[in-house]
């Protein structure tokens, strides 16, 4: 809303070219991940674009079933059988889409690193804290004496906040947050370029919570990581990161500056997704009537459209085109044009069936 | 769905679609139950059918024997003509006699029978004794638990063959030497094994919510096992009783072998059969011993191929999906490809 | 348990006569329906309520038959709830606010205190003589899949306590009132959803078929652990919307428990915040949200995230985390991690060897090896009260292990810490920190709200006062 028509794609190419010119740490283009079932392709990931500047946070929002996480682990390589990648992921000049799983395997960790929810999962029970830390070292940086190796460890810990004195105790004897912290340690150690942070504070109490945003944000500006932070909670999003990108079935409906996005959501999906959310400024219940859809089935055109307050009749009948407002927001939403494309009478109010309360998430 | 086409997918169902759902009561939970089994693919598939088609065999076999065998199982005359000892297979005899007299073929199958009978009774019996112990000992724990574990584990513990040879020998003195007793024997055998797994996997459901759930609405404790543990907890049973029922044809035929089963006027039995042939073996008869023995091979393989199918069609961990290959469609022209390609337009709402 | 009986019965005692302070002022129906019951009957008298747990030990322990103690997750829990009142049970895990919410309904039994409901006890009372009473007494979990039992259909399911309770005469009146509890809470038409189970539902129609278990037989009181937590954003405003709706219609008082201030904020004509077993500060909601008392009710509310782009993350976030409740600190529990706490909170010698493992963290490398050096095994302070001897170093004297406290102490002079020790002194060839001792804090009364918090004691905040001019500069 900042410039007219002209402003708003100098804007998005300036934007774009500093992009190029300082080097995006990631750039993904039209990135599709389809999971093969008996049902048919489920498009979890449908048509994705975005880029990662280094230092930069991208919060990744939207509700469950969405495609969120399945986005993360694309980046990371890290797919189930049986899944299709198509599109492109180019990181540091590199494609990861087509890269053996070798390759790969030799990125994660020294270049692309990964925090997960549940923490005590991905920790070996019956290995040291500093023993993780040895592994990852060994198999990424092969050079390090044992002494310089303990060193890192230490160094990477006491990043954290963990003590020196525990770095020989085993996961079992620190806390949900101790072990978070260590997570993160670990993830870090390797000084990645590109992180992927999937509801990293989801199973943490709210001050610890804050004690690990606080962290994420202190790393991020000492290492010029970029991360994408998946989360469902938008508080986080608001207070942490950069920039946003909302999903729903498979597709980013809207980017932009956080700030921006949350002062002025363009998306009637962002718009009710911040309605719905429950904060202690909440004085009235809101919610989005309907569920995410079935990606095996994805509703034609928008995807939004049967749950959309404000659905148009072209909504259901043509594939919305992305926009960009100014600032570097992009939008795929009817609404905000492009106007010219809107067949004759695209633009009158959609009569559909109500929604029954039951059909829900 | 009649639906406009404006409006095309209100999602009518709610997302995990069509499967299972309709059904209620019984039929319903056998719909459950079978349709893992019907849904199988693969190897899975493939073992399963095989094992119910050879174990089908020898169920036909068992009980139509009194029409498909040729003989009784201890019959040694014919019309007053009496068998020729180790007959070479014949026109009479296609399977050859043995050295009492009696007829291969006839013995095989009348031993279908009793392998089927000692079989069901073995595993029915440890079913009725090992799973409601089970249900018992890890719902209440404490003492009952306590000495439950300590009497399964020491019989857990004794070498099975020398278990069932003890308790056939003491349970001969009352019932005698018939199919009754060399089941019950290997009942002893078989209870521990359910006893446990039902245990183990009772103390887990009792933690679960819903059985904390069962108790905040006020079910008291039968209620919560017979209705809440029991449906969650006999799932892993069918596996261990068809491997069970495996392992019960070998414990019998050994049993038999080792001269502990069941007499040769009771019922016609392969281990007893096969003992018998030992000596034949060196003497180049070989029909005596071939046809119980592949008998046996037959069976068990039949039993253990269903055993093994089931575990993989019931154990999600072991189940692998199928997946289909996925070609992508070419994006429509007009679809954002990326950020250069995105349309040039304000965002201004109309 | 010293102090805290008498604190908790006076505190029970002003808690009964406090009445929320909007009456009829409020247009939200719920906090309408809170209020008028407010000057109306309790139905549920909680007193000095004691859970404990027996810890397990190693097997070692067990085979040697050595008792490893109990943890308390309760620990002196008082408060009274009215009838139509929504009261919140809000803490971090740890805070024993799920086990007080089983304790009431006697799905574990209390070590000590009393529950009355409608003036009957509930504790000690045998599961036999307590079953009627789940008719009245209901509870919603927080994870609808695990709270069904997957292998009955919702028919079976949410018809199950009529059954159990022989409250219908016969299958069809049975599937009558099935069909109609799920219709009241959203699953309609009722016979789309009789036959499903709960594995062909959503998170969100699971949860409402729980509620519909939950309301089938007519209860009184619900108490709902965490029931919006595992749902998507997007559902938790519609089950919130329901629990009201719910009680609205059949005239229920729930008991919310949970760790998002947001939904308690919204859903709560009162709120008791928990923290390790103990209720810290209760009161009605507007009072506690709108100026919160105890420090860690004010972190709390400090640290919420909230999609609003103009705020951002607090600078003063309480370090650590909830202390294991089996070695809880001494006086405050809260102590270790309270930006505002002072003399007779409780300090003691394992907060000194947090307070220097902290500062490790954060000191260049040369430094932090000579200051590691410096001082001996830092496990020696745990469990240390009043006069702590401070581990010595190989090689290293009790007069540097002094002067490295004292540069500590230097290097940041606002540490709380430092306000609860009189003295550092060196005798007998050890270094040692001479802390004050440390006092139970129990609920007082602070506006119209009660706090378990010395800050609001006047007789502690003077005792502090008399304790500061003690100590050696």
């Amino acid at each position: 809303m900042t410039g007219g028509p002209a402003g708003g794609v100098a804007g998005g190419a300036a934007r774009d070219l500093v992009g190029a010119a300082t080097g995006s740490v990631l750039e993904v283009r039209d990135l599709r991940v389809w999971y093969g079932t008996a049902r048919g392709p489920v498009r979890a990931v449908d048509g994705v674009s975005f880029d990662l500047r280094p230092g930069e946070v991208l919060g990744l929002v939207g509700e469950s079933g969405c495609g969120k996480s399945t986005l993360g682990r694309a980046l990371l390589g890290l797919l189930p059988e049986g899944t299709a990648v198509d599109g492109r992921i180019r990181f540091k000049g590199r494609d990861l889409v087509g890269m053996s799983g070798r390759e790969l395997h030799a990125l994660r960790g020294p270049e692309l690193g990964l925090i997960f929810q549940e923490p005590m999962t991905r920790l070996n029970p019956l290995m040291k804290i500093s023993h993780h830390f040895v592994e990852a070292l060994k198999a990424h940086q092969p050079g390090l004496s044992k002494a310089e190796m303990r060193e890192r460890t230490i160094e990477a810990l006491r990043h954290v906040g963990i003590p020196p004195s525990r770095v020989d105790n085993f996961p079992h004897e620190f806390s949900g947050g101790m072990r978070q912290r260590i997570m993160i340690a670990l993830a870090l150690v390797l000084r990645p370029a590109f992180v992927v942070a999937d509801e990293p504070t989801t199973a943490l109490d709210v001050l610890v919570e804050a004690q690990i945003l606080r962290l994420l944000a202190n790393l991020r500006t000492e290492f010029d990581t970029a991360m994408l932070l998946i989360t469902h909670n938008l508080g986080i999003v608001a207070e942490t990161c950069d920039r946003v990108a909302v999903m729903y079935a498979g597709k980013i409906v809207e980017l932009g500056d956080a700030r921006d996005v949350f002062a002025d959501p363009k998306h009637p999906y962002t718009r009710e997704l911040l309605r719905s959310t429950i904060s202690l400024s909440t004085t009235g219940l809101h919610y989005i009537p309907g569920a995410p859809p079935d990606l095996a089935e994805p509703p034609a055109a928008c995807r939004f459209h049967p749950r959309c307050p404000e659905a148009m009749r072209v909504c259901a009948g043509v594939d919305p085109i992305e926009v960009r407002a100014g600032g570097g927001r992009r939008v795929l939403c009817w609404l905000h044009g492009p106007h010219d494309k809107v067949p004759p009478g695209g633009g009158e109010r959609l009569e559909r069936e109500a929604i029954s309360v039951a059909d829900e998430a | 769905m009649t639906q406009t086409t404006l409006t095309p997918a209100a999602t009518p169902e709610p997302r995990p679609g069509p499967r299972a759902g309709a059904r209620g009561g019984l039929r319903g939970a056998l719909h459950r139950l079978f349709a893992p089994v019907i849904e199988a693919r693969g190897l899975a598939k493939g073992m399963l059918w095989a094992g119910i088609v050879i174990t089908l065999v020898f169920v036909v076999l068992a009980v139509f024997a009194p029409l498909i065998a040729p003989y009784g199982f201890a019959q040694y005359q014919d019309h007053g003509q009496v068998f020729p000892k180790q007959g070479a297979p014949s026109d009479h005899h296609p399977w050859g006699t043995t050295v009492l007299a009696l007829d291969v073929l006839s013995r095989v199958i009348w031993g279908s029978r009793t392998a089927l009978e000692v079989m069901l009774l073995a595993v029915v019996v440890s079913l009725c004794v090992g799973v409601p112990l089970g249900l018992l000992s890890g719902y209440f724990g404490r003492w009952l638990d306590r000495v439950l574990v300590l009497i399964m584990d020491a019989l857990f513990a004794f070498p099975y063959l020398l278990l069932a040879i003890v308790a056939a020998f003491l349970l001969s003195n009352v019932l005698g030497g018939g199919v009754a007793t060399a089941a019950l024997a290997i009942t002893v055998i078989y209870i521990p094994q359910y006893f446990r797994v039902v245990r183990a996997s009772t103390m887990s459901a009792r933690e679960a919510t819903y059985v904390e759930a069962a108790r905040a609405i006020g079910a008291p404790p039968r209620t919560v096992i017979t209705r809440y543990i029991f449906s969650n907890v006999v799932q892993s049973v069918p596996v261990i009783a068809t491997l069970n029922a495996a392992d019960a044809i070998v414990t019998l035929a050994g049993l038999g072998f080792l001269g502990y089963g069941i007499q040769p006027t009771d019922a016609a039995e392969w281990g007893y059969d096969l003992q018998r042939a030992v000596a034949d073996a060196g003497a180049g008869i070989w029909w005596t011993a071939l046809y119980p023995g592949l008998a046996i091979v037959l069976a068990v393989t039949g039993l253990t191929l269903v055993g093994e199918g089931l575990n993989d069609v019931y154990n999600p961990t072991m189940r692998r999906r199928r997946f289909r290959k996925i070609v992508f469609p070419p994006h429509p022209p007009e679809a954002p490809a990326g950020a250069g390609a995105a349309a040039a337009d304000d965002g201004t709402p109309a | 348990m010293p102090t805290k009986p008498e604190a908790g019965a006076a505190a029970g005692n002003t808690a009964a006569t406090t009445t929320p302070g909007t009456a009829g002022t409020a247009p939200d129906p719920a906090a309408v329906d809170g209020a008028a019951a407010g000057g109306g009957e309790i139905l549920l008298d909680v007193r000095d309520l004691h859970v404990h747990f027996a810890l397990r030990g190693g097997w070692l322990d067990r085979f040697a038959g050595r008792d490893r103690g109990s943890v308390r997750a309760v620990d002196g829990v008082t408060f009274q709830l009215r009838r139509g009142e929504v009261l919140g049970l809000v803490g971090e895990s740890g805070s024993g606010k799920t086990t007080l919410g089983r304790a009431l309904l006697g799905l574990v039994p209390p070590a000590a205190g009393s529950i009355r409901y409608e003036g009957r006890e509930l504790v000690g009372l045998a599961e036999r003589r307590l079953r009627p009473l789940r008719r009245q007494l209901q509870m919603v979990f927080q994870d609808p899949h695990a709270s069904l039992n997957p292998t009955m259909d919702l028919e079976r399911a949410v018809g199950h306590p009529l059954r159990i309770h022989r409250l219908a005469a016969g299958e069809a009146a049975r599937r009558e009132r099935v069909a109609a509890a799920l219709e009241r809470v959203g699953l309609a038409p009722a016979e789309r959803f009789l036959t499903k189970f709960p594995g062909d539902l959503s998170g969100g129609q699971k949860q409402r078929a729980v509620l519909a278990r939950a309301t089938i037989l007519d209860p009184k009181l619900i108490v709902a652990d965490e029931p919006v937590s595992m749902l998507d954003m997007s559902v938790r405003a519609k089950i919130l919307e329901l629990m009201l709706d719910l009680k609205r219609q059949l005239g229920l008082t729930y008991v919310y428990i949970t760790h998002d201030l947001g939904t308690a904020k919204f859903l709560c004509d009162r709120v008791a915040i928990m923290y390790l077993g103990r209720i810290v500060e209760i009161g009605p909601t507007e009072e506690i949200f709108g100026d919160p008392k105890h420090p860690y009710t004010r972190s709390l509310l400090a640290a919420v995230p909230e999609p609003d782009p103009t705020k951002s993350l607090p600078r003063e976030v309480p370090r650590g985390e909830v202390p294991d409740a089996a070695v809880r600190p001494a006086g405050c529990a809260f102590h270790p991690r309270c930006p505002a706490a002072f003399e007779v909170c409780g300090w003691e010698g394992r907060d000194l060897r947090a307070l220097l493992e902290q500062r490790w963290t954060e000191l260049p490398e040369e430094q932090f090896m000579a200051e590691t050096s410096t001082i001996g095994d830092l496990a020696a302070l745990d469990g240390q009260t009043g006069t702590v001897g401070v581990p010595t170093g190989a090689g290293k004297t009790a007069e540097d292990v002094a002067a490295l406290l004292a540069e500590v102490r230097a290097g940041d002079p606002a540490e709380p810490l430092w306000r609860g020790v009189r003295a550092v002194r060196v005798a007998g060839g050890h270094a040692a920190a001479e802390f004050f001792d440390g006092v139970d804090p129990g609920l007082v009364q602070a506006g119209g709200v009660e706090v378990a918090c010395h800050l609001h004691d006047p007789e502690m905040t003077g005792l502090a006062d008399r304790l500061a001019a003690e100590r050696e500069r």
